[in-house]
């Protein structure tokens, strides 16, 4: 362990320090932070130069002065302490305990930024995750071991949905250990108070994990957060064998603090001032979601971002939605009609869906009704915008059959209340039901022998 | 050996000083651990280097050594069925070393230099040979006879040749140079970011068969041509590629996963093994080399991934195979680049990028070709590139930059995925500029006039645009009576040509001559309605003629007999349009 204590702080700047005359700094190594007044900061080195290493302070570098202040260099890379008994326990944004009990004993150590999985050693992922959500269960499902976010925008109830998936996510008919983690980034101390209310109403919080970033704590104390928690996951996962569900909220703050590292760098912005490497930054994150070949546990992420100004094609969602499997999106036009929840079906996707559903799975006419009601509730929906232009007497009957069912696919079978757990099972026989309005032989996409089988008897 | 020392360092970019006389793209190994990396930038004796692997826990002052090679790949019999990171390392041989997780400094060979081969002389003692010719072959895989070359820089005359079996290392032959004798093994390493020099190389005219209409047909890849497939994200560009990659009638088959997602990896990885070769029957990995540098892997590897593919399929090339090279993504390694550059603090340009990029672009995509090699052997390189555009927005760099180089153009089309119209290629938005120097081939191969028909069919597709324009606004019933029946076949064209199923065990391959038949049949259809229009006959008579179904049918009949059964099919069109009749 290096002893070497130096108090050669040359410049502050934003969330860096830089600090002179130093000897055997390596780069990304763990640096304590002394202030005047004695208190304890925690940095990572960016850049080492002979005799420079420029330093990012996690909690920011407010009371930091460049004469008293003092900094050691551990020699160490960031390590986060590991053991079983962090369920149920609420962490810092960097990893301390703040629930007023005492600090865990560590069972392992391990490094932060983790270690890329070989893709030879991965295992597809193909396990169904019931959410208890209609539209997700039954429009675009989540597998074990996927990475599936929720682009929302400010003011939409994602941290409902989010709650919600949390409380209710298991895996049909196997009484495997499950844990949640949930990590805040720069959200408001009230969404974190509803979070954590909410887990504990509903007992959810026994098998939790949160580790809390508040808007009001160090932005770059967010660059860690996620790190800290995936790195939980993967030591529950592959070392104690449960299968962990993520929530990382909200992505778009993370990014932001990125961005101002870089910024504070003086570095060469990409799109929208975002620094080139996002795309590598996020993947680094979002890839260690995944199932190992003969390990028991899998790692599955939903991370929550807020799109600016809803814009899709924002850096943030672009380049996240090019890393994840799929994305869910929430509908401020939903919202506006009370649907909650307000999952926009057209727009979403879940690309490991197929792997997931189906006989032995789900149910066998899965597929045929997801994509039997996708088509219809497009057709619905666009049927809307022409009524809007030659009024609903213009439409032929057909068509007005197809404006029906829009309509109650939104009422009944997105909406559904915010403690209701819907099987699978009943989702689909809705779907059904709702589909029963539309003439037979409009059902294209489904067998024969489900339609048989499935479709309600009319009496008329 | 140079020896200098760590002066900056920050992320994947070190900068080292004392390494007098270094060159650009030399391979150096960095730290304790001997990471590798490359030369990217000089100024005096001090050289920045791009490190492929992560490099927390390296600091100033460590050391780096330089090997005095650029980065080079090891070339033989071996590397096929295999799958690799970026820097060509076996990702299964990293496994076993280090686990499920990739761990640093893990050293492996890239070829197993202990399993034998039998190895067939195939030039004779006394004979002169030049460097890249073949002096003999071994049994590669079940498919593939994998032929040994003069590594480069040796001439002169053989003095000793054998058949032998042995492994990578085991001399094969002896050869008198005028620098003395130097023995010849196996194995030759090659540069990745030199092309491989080839005697000349040639007008792409051969087309590369892929089996499927839309492409064959309507815009038509040359076997040593450019071809590139952008897409927003879930448009099918990965689904496309590999279904490429599976039909098309290249000899190998190299596909790079450049930057892309795990899971999707494991796909392919898992899938791969289980597809057959659907021309031999064998395992389809027995001639295809995998490269697999997910998006969380160090990304100057996933810089260098595209380079290491290429010159694999320069490698088979010059042993005189058709190679097809699938890069999925090339916008990721526009990125990586981009990354890098940043680091380097160089002036950007548009969009962060370097301003290099489009440059760097054109150099690979130039890779391509038909040539003679060396070996006198004529082979050929395809690249088939994905583009990954942010937003969908095709104004971005990488897309401009790749079509000014790319030859054709494959336009995936999120509309007819959500219409379940496969493959999503839209065929008014996909060009190739290959058309005229392919006609040959395929007047040959298919039929005399199989251009002609080409393009009066894209002439009616074209047509149906502008038609079902002003459907939209007054419906079908208000169109002239020819119009109409444009209307009908281009539906026809669409539904039983454009579309195919790629799980149908017939309709999944097609072959040119298949469908210049089909062209030929719905055209004649064409006719005939336009002629039977003309006499009067109602439009409502021919739509419900049950030669239609015949037509819907084709796609499933065989590829070998098709000929036969177009005869039939013909004569039934002419049967059934003779009966309506009308004022004749």
């Amino acid at each position: 362990m290096k002893k070497t204590e130096y108090k050669t702080i040359k410049e502050i700047a934003g969330p860096l320090l830089v600090v002179e005359n130093v000897e055997d700094v390596t780069y990304g190594e763990l640096v304590e932070i002394t202030d005047s007044n004695g208190q304890k900061k925690n940095g990572q080195v960016l850049e080492a130069r002979e005799g420079v290493a420029v330093v990012q302070v996690f909690e920011g570098t407010r009371d930091l002065d460049t004469k008293d202040t003092s900094v050691r260099f551990t020699g160490e890379t960031m390590k986060v302490a590991l053991s079983g008994e962090m369920i149920g326990r609420v962490f810092s944004g960097l990893g301390k305990p703040i629930d007023g009990n005492p600090d865990i004993i560590p069972e392992k150590k391990m490094d932060v930024n983790g270690l890329a999985i070989n893709p030879t050693a991965r295992e597809f992922p193909e396990e169904f995750i019931q959410t208890g959500v209609s539209a997700i269960d039954t429009m675009n499902t989540l597998v074990r071991g996927q990475k599936l976010p929720l682009f929302s925008e400010a003011g939409l109830p994602h941290n409902e949905i989010a709650a919600q998936i949390a409380r209710q996510a298991k895996v049909l008919g196997k009484g495997e250990s499950f844990a949640v983690i949930f990590a805040a980034m720069g959200i408001t101390f009230e969404e974190a108070k509803f979070f954590m209310n909410d887990f504990e109403r509903t007992g959810a919080m026994e098998r939790m994990v949160a580790f809390i970033n508040l808007a009001d704590d160090p932005a770059i104390e967010r660059i860690i957060t996620p790190r800290i928690a995936l790195t939980a996951a993967e030591y529950l996962a592959f070392e104690k064998g449960m299968h962990v569900l993520v929530i990382l909220t909200d992505m778009t703050n993370y990014c932001e603090a990125l961005r101002e590292i870089a910024a504070a760098r003086n570095e060469i912005p990409g799109r929208r001032g975002y620094p080139g490497y996002m795309y590598t930054d996020l993947a680094n994150l979002y890839e260690r979601a995944g199932k190992i070949k003969g390990k028991p546990g899998s790692v599955t992420q939903i991370p929550i971002l807020t799109m600016p100004q809803g814009d899709i094609s924002h850096p943030i969602p672009d380049l996240t939605g090019y890393i994840t499997e799929g994305q869910i999106v929430v509908s401020k036009e939903l919202h506006r009609n009370n649907i909650f929840p307000p999952i926009d079906v057209l727009p979403s996707l879940s690309r490991l869906m197929n792997e997931g559903i189906g006989a032995g799975k789900t149910r066998e006419d899965h597929s045929g009704v997801a994509n039997q009601m996708y088509s219809a509730y497009a057709q619905g929906r666009s049927l809307r915008d022409l009524v809007a232009v030659v009024g609903e007497e213009a439409l032929s009957d057909l068509d007005k059959k197809f404006l029906i069912f829009a309509k109650s696919f939104e009422d009944k079978f997105i909406t559904q209340s915010k403690n209701e757990n819907r099987a699978i099972d009943t989702s689909l026989n809705i779907g059904w039901d709702l589909l029963s309005v539309l003439p037979k032989e409009e059902l294209k996409k489904i067998k024969l022998e489900f339609i048989e089988k499935f479709l309600p008897k009319k009496n008329d | 050996m140079k020896q200098g020392k760590i002066i900056k360092i920050s992320g994947p970019v070190v900068t080292a000083a004392g390494l007098k006389g270094i060159k650009m793209y030399e391979v150096v190994r960095v730290g304790e651990q001997g990471l590798m990396g490359e030369v990217i930038e000089l100024e005096g004796d001090t050289a920045t280097i791009q490190v492929y692997e992560e490099t927390t826990g390296i600091g100033p002052g460590d050391k780096v050594i330089a090997t005095g090679a650029p980065l080079s790949i090891e070339l033989g019999p071996g590397l096929l069925s295999n799958i690799y990171d970026g820097i060509l390392r076996p990702l299964d041989l990293i496994k076993e070393q280090s686990g499920a997780f990739i761990a640093r400094g893990v050293n492996v060979p890239s070829i197993d230099h202990n399993k034998k081969w039998k190895f067939k002389a195939l030039a004779k003692k006394g004979g002169e040979v030049k460097q890249g010719q073949i002096i003999g072959e071994v049994k590669e895989s079940e498919t593939i006879t994998h032929k040994i070359l003069v590594p480069f820089g040796i001439n002169g005359k053989i003095e000793q040749i054998k058949d032998v079996e042995g492994n990578l290392d085991t001399v094969i032959a002896k050869v008198k140079t005028k620098d003395g004798l130097k023995e010849i093994t196996m194995v030759q390493k090659w540069p990745v970011r030199v092309p491989r020099p080839t005697q000349e190389k040639q007008e792409p005219t051969i087309p590369l068969v892929t089996g499927q209409r839309i492409l064959d047909t309507f815009a038509p890849l040359a076997k040593g041509g450019t071809a590139s497939i952008p897409g927003a994200f879930g448009t099918g560009k990965t689904v496309a590629q590999q279904s490429l990659a599976k039909w098309c009638d290249a000899d190998i088959i190299v596909y790079i996963g450049c930057g892309e997602r795990g899971n999707e990896m494991t796909d392919v990885l898992e899938n791969f093994p289980k597809l057959k070769d659907p021309r031999t029957g064998k395992p389809l990995l027995n001639r295809t080399i995998i490269i697999a540098n997910t998006s969380n892997m160090p990304v100057a590897a996933r810089e260098a991934s595209v380079y290491t593919g290429i010159t694999l399929a320069e490698y088979y090339r010059d042993q005189g195979f058709a190679v097809a090279l699938m890069a999925d993504s090339t916008s990721r390694w526009a990125e990586a680049m981009r990354e890098i550059s940043g680091r380097l603090e160089e002036m950007p340009g548009e969009e962060g990028y370097p301003a290099y990029l489009s440059t760097r672009l054109s150099q690979f995509y130039e890779r391509a070709g038909r040539v003679i090699a060396l070996s006198g052997k004529e082979g050929s390189v395809s690249v088939i590139g994905a583009i990954s555009p942010p937003g969908g927005d095709f104004s971005e760099p990488v897309t401009q930059g790749t079509l000014r180089v790319n030859k054709t153009f494959w336009a995936l089309d999120k509309n007819l995925a959500s219409m379940r119209h496969f493959p999503a290629i839209n065929w008014l938005d996909s060009y190739s500029l290959y058309l005229d120097t392919v006609e040959g081939w395929y007047k040959e191969n298919a039929g005399e006039d199989w251009r002609a028909l080409r393009d009066k069919a894209m002439e009616l597709l074209q047509k149906e645009e502008e038609l079902q324009e002003i459907v939209q606004l007054v419906g079908p019933d208000a169109l002239p009576v020819a119009e109409r029946v444009v209307l009908e076949v281009t539906k026809i064209f669409r539904e039983d040509f454009l579309q195919q199923n790629a799980y149908h065990e017939v309709d999944a391959f097609c072959s040119p001559r298949k469908q210049y038949f089909m062209l030929k049949i719905i055209l004649h259809f064409y006719d005939q309605a336009m002629d039977a229009i003309k006499r009067k006959v109602p439009i409502d008579e021919i739509n419900k003629l049950d030669v239609k179904n015949d037509i819907a049918r084709m796609k499933e009949h065989p590829n070998e007999t098709f000929e036969k059964h177009m005869e039939k099919i013909m004569e039934k069109i002419d049967k059934s349009f003779n009966k309506l009749g009308g004022g004749r």
